[in-house]
């Protein structure tokens, strides 16, 4: 099965002499959920808009579902479908009507148990009378999932999908996209939201100034650099930290009353029995102690601060 | 491998894509149905008044057609020059302007077919107008046609002339006040000289030929001939000049998406 997209040496730069791509390669496999990190203007938005047929490339090439999306655009159109970041709407079209018209457009025959489904799904169903310039800024952009939804896609992209939008709309939005991917939809987003990423995608890929920085799985990702910290809350202050506990670089909260340790997990000497063990020998007493794994967020900060150091392009 | 907007790759015809514009279109005229009929039909009586009433009892007939009836060819023309652009300009334009043109520029239609859907309603409008603005005239003075197949196929080739014009200039419009600028600028005062209310028979020869040098005065001659039997030009002449600047427009607007021109980054 060719992968849903494949996109190889893209480049783009724009008019104004911007690079917003440099050689981005990457596939991604049918039904998976694909998260695009990045800071802004890293070239997201521009990917996906070369994808869709909206921007157009300076170079490379873009396949989807094993066809050119520019020999063959209308075949590939009919597959993708695209939340743009924008709230962009027509503000005295009604929510059924925009979206019969999006199914329309995407040269689909009227389908009204479809669009009801839909609708439904994204409890606009009610509202399916109300005019688009009535409707909250969180239904609307529900309204916009929908009108990508409208002609079926097999491949849905999400730029920024719930960017302004409230908690409860968030988590619900999660559950609607790991449900398209229960019916073999491939998802791509984007998202300044790394717990949004975390919490859905399969794959990760950083964007920084137009290049694709790292793909990886989600899991071997924070597996490979993830680091666990351990935290002792002491019995008694610490006013310094001793001179014995050098070699494993800990730190000292405010208040003297925390220890923290950072270590990686996957080494065979994580150093945490014999810094129990020094810590014992010393006479400092601890009441609890607790670990936990980094983030995807602080391993994205931590990659691209890397970058930075390293001299790249920042 | 370089990208460029599409031109062929994509087989048959998006039918239904096509029909989704077109009604969006409609059914923005419809809404607003009052205004885009009441309106001309209250300018076209006031023209009435003042021309047919009130300066036209004071002029002869105009080429053994009495004034009143004389004008009603270029009353119509006024109004299907205005109406066509402003219908297709908007009807481009807003999209851009509230950027729900992406959906538009993702979506499997061909260029053909959007400006097919655009310019197709656009059109519509300005036919339906154009007859609404000859019922009303007749009601004022009393209207011969006399080729009635030419006098509907200038009013469908003028509308969607002047139609592709206008999407060309929504198109290329960065902002509201651009989109009236050329209908403020040029066309209007083209189509005023452009013997909407007199011969230019009428005027004297130097004047004559500047005149001539307004495409308007080919495209009113043309329309009034089919349904008087008289002009200031030769009907092929008229005929030649609207063709003419339907080839240009299409030119324009085949080049707009060759190069995506103010549509793609």
């Amino acid at each position: 099965m060719p992968p849903a997209i494949s996109v190889k040496n893209l480049t783009k730069t724009y008019a104004s002499g911007l690079v917003a791509l440099r050689d981005v390669s990457l596939d991604i496999a049918p039904g998976e959920i694909f998260a695009l990190l990045g800071p802004n203007g890293a070239g997201k938005t521009t990917l996906i808009s070369i994808v869709c047929g909206i921007v157009t490339a300076s170079g490379g090439e873009v396949m989807a579902d094993g066809e050119d999306v520019r020999r063959n655009w209308r075949a590939t159109r009919r597959k993708i479908g695209l939340v743009p970041q924008e709230l962009a709407t027509d503000a005295f079209e009604t929510v059924l009507s925009t979206v019969t018209f999006s199914r329309g457009l995407f040269g689909c025959p009227p389908n009204a148990a479809h669009i009801e489904r839909v609708l439904k799904d994204l409890t606009l169903w009610e509202k399916r009378h109300t005019q688009i310039r009535e409707l909250s800024g969180g239904m609307k952009r529900r309204l916009m999932i929908a009108k990508a939804l409208a002609h079926e896609p097999s491949i849905l992209f999400l730029d920024e999908p719930t960017a302004g939008v409230d908690v409860e709309l968030r988590r619900d939005m999660w559950a609607l996209v790991r449900a398209l991917r229960e019916n073999g939809v491939t998802v791509i987003l984007t998202t300044h939201y790394i717990e949004e990423a975390e919490e859905m995608a399969d794959r990760v890929g950083v964007m920084r100034k137009g290049e694709l920085i790292l793909v990886e799985e989600k899991a071997a990702l924070m597996r490979k650099l993830g680091k666990r910290r351990l935290t002792l809350c002491l019995q008694e202050p610490m006013a310094a930290l001793p001179p014995e506990l050098a070699q494993w670089r800990l730190d000292l909260a405010p208040g003297g009353l925390e220890l923290g340790y950072t270590f990686d997990a996957h080494d065979e000497r994580t150093g945490v029995p014999s810094l129990l063990r020094r810590l014992s020998d010393l006479g400092i007493a601890f009441k609890d102690l607790h670990t936990s794994q980094s983030s995807l967020e602080e391993i994205f900060v931590s990659l691209v601060s890397e970058r930075v150091q390293e001299g790249l392009p920042a | 491998m370089s990208f460029t907007a599409p031109r062929s790759g994509g087989s048959g015809f998006n039918g239904h894509g096509v029909l989704a514009i077109y009604r969006f279109e409609m059914a923005r005229a419809i809404r607003t149905a009052i205004q885009s009929l009441v309106t001309p039909v209250i300018t076209t009586s006031l023209y009435f008044v003042v021309f047919g009433a009130a300066i036209g009892s004071r002029i002869d007939e105009v080429g053994g057609v009495s004034y009143g009836a004389f004008i009603v060819p270029g009353l119509i023309m006024l109004t299907i020059f205005g109406e066509s652009i402003s219908n297709a300009s908007f009807g481009i334009y807003f999209p851009k302007f509230t950027g729900t043109i992406y959906e538009i520029l993702s979506a499997p239609v061909s260029p053909f077919e959007i400006v097919l859907a655009y310019v197709g309603a656009a059109a519509t409008k300005s036919i339906v107008l154009g007859l609404v603005i000859l019922a009303t005239a007749s009601f004022f003075v009393p209207i011969e046609i006399a080729h009635p197949l030419a006098m509907v196929f200038f009013l469908v080739l003028i509308s969607v002339t002047f139609s592709l014009f206008g999407f060309i200039i929504g198109i290329w419009a960065k902002g509201f006040e651009q989109l009236q600028l050329i209908p403020m600028l040029i066309v209007t005062p083209l189509a005023f000289l452009g013997g909407a209310f007199y011969s230019i028979d009428m005027l004297p020869q130097a004047w004559r030929a500047v005149a001539l040098l307004n495409p308007v005065v080919y495209l009113i001659s043309g329309f009034r001939w089919a349904f008087y039997d008289t002009s200031d030009v030769g009907v092929a002449v008229s005929l030649s000049m609207t063709g003419g600047f339907l080839v240009l427009c299409l030119a324009l607007v085949a080049w707009i998406f060759r190069t995506g021109y103010r549509l793609k980054a």
